[in-house]
């Protein structure tokens, strides 16, 4: 059994080995070769583990491979857990990561980074397989952190663009915010326990849960709660919860392919695996579950709103990922544990879809991403358009469609749910599922229906500062993509069809009995479980429930104005000018770092304190690196101009460092 | 068949003879000097490596230990040997001093010979001090030492390097010579320049805290602890390549040595007492430095703060203990800060080395350290690129490789400490992101930023060699500590039981 797991694991990562260091050496094709290899075998064993798994009888499998180290009793080890759980999400990256290297043939075919992008994404596989199978925290943390890294060296892939290179770096130090949090949620449990194992800790939760820490004199707190809060905020980096949220959007530099990989699909949905594997300890933490509820509800509906404002058609799809982020993490927090991660499930299905749908129609208006451009592919593009209509469909939760299944559950469970925030995340998310609507159909219905407006290109055409003339420059003439861009598109449709189906077994059967452990009082699934007699029934119950029809009455509103009548989305804006402006700023947290991080610090909260001159722009800097965000709604000429600023005296904190570098650095 | 021998003597005085042979057959002959020169190194790395392998694990007692009789009439003797601690720092000195030579290959023109001949001396020096058993032995290679670095950077440094020798000269000896003044008090105590005999001797408690501060201010200096680390960042700047290798990958960790070997065992009662501030400074290391690192303008000044900011987890790994016992009552905790400062040093040796000769490799190319004097360099030199990224990510300590073993074991002792400690130790994952990765975005991203930038070429073999070399120790650490842990674990956990005896 050891050696399958290995393989699995160590396929992508030879691949991404040869593909990275021997690049020149085998050519093109000879690096897409490799890396497909590599991953094609991962995803065959990964289709052999979860049949032995789901069918086989197969039982937990948790071992460790070597010790990477004793000290002070504690041993340190990599290893593998294998259950349910993980042969699910090993089947979902690699079947998902298999698509996006097909499809990235046709995608990248232009591009001089051709193998080092095969072999950044393979070390992605291997990565993500490293977390999802872990079966202790420092590996854990290895996988979390080596995701990171990838993920970094995608989004500034086109590192001679300005904004790509800001937005990597900003991504990696919010993730770093972060990941400092749950560093400290992993020495907590280890404080407690002295083990890193994950059965060794899980087996100390309910004697954990009675543990207190005094942080403070007069201000102790649960010491499970403290831990798993701070776990949490590890999340809320990697699966960018608000307010961590900031870079998510940015990573839209990067290449289409790793968007819908990265950034829609696999990683990002990290946070909920962790939280769905750490349940036999979140299950008793009624403070952290109520905060991840909160977090969560406000991610699914203000970032969904969000969405609603935005032309960049990749920008609306991050906005809906952040949105549905946030439904998986209500769904933690209400302790339908499997509800969340089958939605992570159905989600890396229609998410990646929707993503590389959105790609082959930036390749097909020649890497334009404005929505304001385009209208009427679907006589273009057929292929795409169906692919679409169906990844949407499934997005809004439309019946017989798998985010219906699972978003309907989670909605459903969030209403049978008590503890503190439930009836506020109730609304949340039901409100959310008219805005998911309407944003998606918005899109839907900009890019595929209405008048072709492709000689507005020009408008819009992105400008990355990098002095090259990449593209046509021309009004596009779009055309269907080639087959490696349409057969994933083709091949990720069908599950996101029918992987709503698994339903039954998965969320009120006993699938994850082994992974996910909850408690019987707030055992929401159970209690929908009792009606729940079959799909068709499911989906009866559905039609009646007041999801559904927000979802219509979203579609309805979309369709009414982006159809029917054009010309009232532009009358609307004006008279919502207040909100729509508070939208396009979004809600104002990349402004307000930026103010009060950057700008503000030395004026406001050093000033009156009355730190030396020196200190402030040294503590301004760091933080206006990352979360200064360079995206104005105003076009991409504005935000370059912005970018350019940063990086010569008109960034304050520069200046002031250039005025008085002796205060920082001699003070003695 | 080479336990017998005296592998330290030789690991000593081959490379200062080497060193001397060097200096007098190339004088005139640069290439006789660099053969020669790389031969002493190289032969120094190999014979040391017994060392790794014969090392008997599972036991604290000295080994490889050899005696002769040295001043007798004052008790001192030419005592030799190691234990976990030092073994490893003697090999990472080994390696660091073969990448230094073939580092000045090319870079060093001038006087090439007296260059080498130095760094062999230093070399036997720094050895000599690892491995010395007798406190005088330990204090003259201690002193010594500062002579071949002060001439590195005074010869072959920059502009203005005279300020920075003295500086540098100046801190690192005031601090040593009220350590000299504590040894002599415990040799009257004791009779004995044995170190092993003064961690047995009973000491009060108002001269153990003398005796502290001043080995603290010796070793605090080294490492170098705020607030006296500011010699530091102008030695970098002004000494040339090799010289801040060494300086980063070695003479720091000398201090970091001196705390095991002298403070916590000789003192344990007034490092109880004085943790705190000890704790303290290591924080501040690690985050005002973190945040100084940040606004660095020159290269090597950036790397320089980003040393002293890693280097307070060493300390701070270190007086964890008495933290650890009295919140926890137990001392469960200690030995993993304890080996957590030690695997950060030797991270360290391995991530700032490479780090500084990237610089290196620019700066012999442009002649410049200023960071606003690159941009793009990955577009005229993409393994250049693809080794700094990896470094720079090994100083940000990312998993896998080995700058995050360390960090790691010393913010899980440290939680076990006190929740505050761990939480601002946690903060260098943020920071040391902050000021590597603005690092790397305005060197190595973009497009390339002027002409010079575009006329760089590529490393050559020489240089691929080092990074590369550099690299493999990074990450097979990261990936695979377990060996470097099983040599030091029994002499940190008989440390540990050792400051837990009370000396009043």
């Amino acid at each position: 059994m050891d050696t399958i797991y290995l393989l699995l694991v160590l396929a992508p990562l030879a691949g991404a080995i040869v593909a990275g260091l021997f690049g020149r050496q085998i050519g093109r094709v000879g690096a897409h070769s490799v890396t497909i290899a590599g991953v094609a075998i991962s995803f065959l064993l990964s289709v052999v583990v979860f049949y032995q798994h789901v069918f086989g009888g197969v039982g937990v499998y948790n071992e460790s491979v070597y010790t990477w180290m004793v000290s002070d009793g504690i041993r340190f080890e990599v290893g593998f857990l294998v259950d349910n759980l993980t042969a699910m999400m090993m089947l979902v990256v690699t079947f998902v990561s298999l698509m996006v290297h097909i499809y990235t043939i046709g995608y990248m075919q232009d591009d001089p980074g051709y193998q080092r992008f095969f072999a950044y994404i393979s070390l992605f596989t291997f990565s993500m397989l490293m977390l999802v199978m872990a079966n202790n925290f420092m590996q854990l943390f290895f996988g979390w952190e080596a995701v990171g890294l990838v993920s970094y060296l995608l989004i500034g892939f086109w590192y001679k663009r300005p904004t790509a290179i800001y937005a990597n770096m900003k991504a990696f130090i919010v993730n770093r915010v972060g990941d400092f949090g749950f560093l400290i949620g992993i020495a907590a449990l280890v404080f407690y326990t002295g083990s890193l194992n994950y059965t060794e800790v899980f087996a100390e939760g309910q004697a954990m849960s009675e543990a207190t820490i005094t942080i403070w004199p007069g201000w102790t707190f649960g010491l499970l709660d403290l831990a798993l809060i701070f776990l949490f905020i590890g999340a809320m980096g990697k699966s960018a919860q608000v307010p961590l949220h900031v870079w998510l959007p940015d990573s839209m530099e990067g290449p289409t392919p790793i968007s819908a990989l990265i950034h829609a699909a696999t990683m990002v949905t990290a946070g909920i695996f962790m939280v769905a594997r750490m349940s036999p300890l979140y299950e008793f933490s009624v403070p952290a579950l109520s905060f991840i509820l909160v977090i969560g509800a406000i991610t699914a509906f203000f970032m969904g709103l969000i969405g609603l404002v935005q032309n960049d058609i990749k920008r609306v799809v991050a906005y809906s990922t952040l949105s549905q982020l946030g439904y998986m993490t209500v769904a933690l927090g209400a302790s339908a544990y499997a509800a969340g991660v089958f939605h992570l499930m159905t989600h890396a299905f229609f998410k990646a879809l929707l993503f590389l749908a959105a790609g082959s129609v930036i390749i097909a208006m020649h890497h334009l991403q404005d929505m304001r451009a385009m209208g009427g592919l679907r006589r273009h593009m057929p292929i795409t358009y169906v692919t679409a209509l169906i990844g949407s469909l499934a997005l809004i939760g439309f019946p017989f469609f798998s985010g219906f299944f699972s978003k309907d559950a989670i909605i459903e469970a969030v209403g049978y749910s008590e503890i503190p925030g439930a009836t506020f995340a109730y609304w949340m998310v039901l409100l959310g599922v008219f805005v998911t609507a309407l944003y998606t159909f918005r899109m839907f219905f900009m890019v595929f229906h209405g008048e072709e407006r492709y000689d507005q290109a020009h408008h819009y055409m992105p400008d990355h500062g990098d002095g090259e003339d990449h593209h046509h420059h021309g009004t596009p003439h779009p055309h269907e993509t080639p087959w490696v861009v349409t057969l994933p598109l083709i091949l990720l449709a069908i599950p996101s069809v029918v992987a709503g189906y698994f339903i039954g077994p998965m969320l009120f059967g006993d699938f994850f009995a082994d992974s996910i452990f909850v408690s019987e009082a707030k055992d929401v699934l159970a209690q929908k479980g009792e009606s729940y007699t079959g799909v068709f029934g499911f989906v009866l119950h559905g039609l009646v429930a007041p999801a559904f029809w927000f979802a219509m009455a979203g579609l309805a509103t979309a369709w009414y104005l982006y159809i029917k009548r054009p010309d009232l989305p532009a009358v609307i804006a004006d008279r919502l000018r207040p909100g729509v402006r508070i939208l396009e700023d979004k809600y104002g947290f990349d402004r307000f770092n930026d103010w009060f991080f950057a700008g503000g610090t030395r004026r406001r909260a050093f000033g009156g304190l009355g730190v030396g001159p020196g200190a402030p722009c040294a503590v301004r800097l760091p933080l206006s690196l990352c979360i200064r965000d360079d995206h104005r709604p105003a076009g991409p000429d504005v935000r370059l101009r912005d970018l350019r600023g940063f990086d010569d005296d008109r960034c304050e904190a520069h200046r002031c460092f250039k005025e008085r570098p002796c205060l920082l650095t001699g003070p003695f | 068949m080479f336990a017998d021998w005296p592998i330290l003597s030789l690991l000593i005085w081959l490379p200062i003879l080497g060193g001397f042979l060097t200096l007098a057959a190339g004088r005139d002959a640069p290439v006789v000097a660099r053969r020669l020169g790389l031969s002493v190194a190289v032969a120094t790395f190999v014979a040391s490596l017994p060392l790794w392998f014969m090392f008997e694990r599972g036991t604290a007692e000295m080994q490889f230990q050899e005696v002769a009789s040295w001043i007798p009439a004052f008790n001192v003797n030419y005592h030799l040997g190691v234990d976990g601690i030092s073994m490893p720092l003697i090999l990472l000195t080994t390696l660091i001093t073969v990448v230094v030579v073939i580092a000045a290959w090319e870079s060093v023109k001038d006087r090439i010979a007296y260059y080498l001949a130095a760094m062999l001396v230093m070399e036997g020096l720094m050895i000599g001090m690892f491995a010395a058993m007798d406190a005088v032995l330990f204090y003259v290679f201690f002193e010594a030492m500062l002579i071949p670095m002060f001439l590195v950077i005074g010869i072959w440094g920059g502009p203005r390097r005279v300020y920075a020798t003295i500086k540098f000269f100046l801190y690192t000896f005031l601090g040593s010579v009220f350590m000299l003044v504590a040894l002599i008090w415990m040799y009257i105590q004791s009779g004995s320049f044995l170190i092993q005999d003064f961690h047995a001797l009973q000491i009060g408690m108002t001269a153990q805290i003398l005796i502290f501060l001043a080995f603290f201010l010796a070793f605090a200096v080294k490492i170098p602890m705020f607030p006296v680390h500011t010699w530091l960042p102008d030695a970098h700047v002004e000494a040339p390549t090799g010289g801040s290798v060494i300086l980063a990958a070695i003479m720091l960790k000398i201090g970091g040595y001196g705390f095991l070997r002298f403070s916590l065992p000789i003192t344990p009662d007034a490092s109880a007492v004085l943790d705190t501030l000890m704790i303290v400074l290591s924080l501040i290391a690690v985050v005002y430095i973190g945040v100084v690192a940040l606004i660095q303008s020159d290269m090597k000044k950036l790397i320089a703060y980003s040393s002293i900011a890693h280097m307070g987890f060493v300390t701070l790994g270190f007086f964890l203990a008495f933290y650890i016992y009295s919140n926890t009552g137990d001392w469960q905790g200690a030995s993993l800060g304890i080996a957590g400062g030690m695997v950060q040093m030797i991270s360290h040796g391995f991530i700032s080395a490479a780090m500084f000769l990237a610089v290196g490799v620019l700066y012999d190319r442009l002649h410049s350290r200023q960071i606003a004097d690159y941009g793009g360099v990955v577009n005229t030199m993409p393994w250049f690129a693809a080794f700094f990224v990896l470094f720079a990510m090994a100083n940000t300590g990312l998993p896998g490789t080995s700058g995050f073993v360390g960090e790691f074991m010393v913010i899980l002792a440290a939680f076990k400490a006190d929740f505050w400690i761990a939480f601002l130790a946690a903060t260098t994952l943020i920071l040391a992101a902050g000021y590597t990765l603005w690092l790397v975005k305005r060197v190595i991203f973009g497009t390339v930023a002027n002409e010079n930038v575009a006329g760089l070429s590529d490393m050559n073999r020489r240089e691929f060699f080092l990074m590369g070399l550099l690299a493999f120790f990074t990450l097979l650490l990261g990936v695979w500590p377990a060996p470097l842990l099983e040599v030091m674990n029994a002499t940190i956990d008989n440390l540990v039981a050792h400051i837990a005896h009370s000396k009043l």
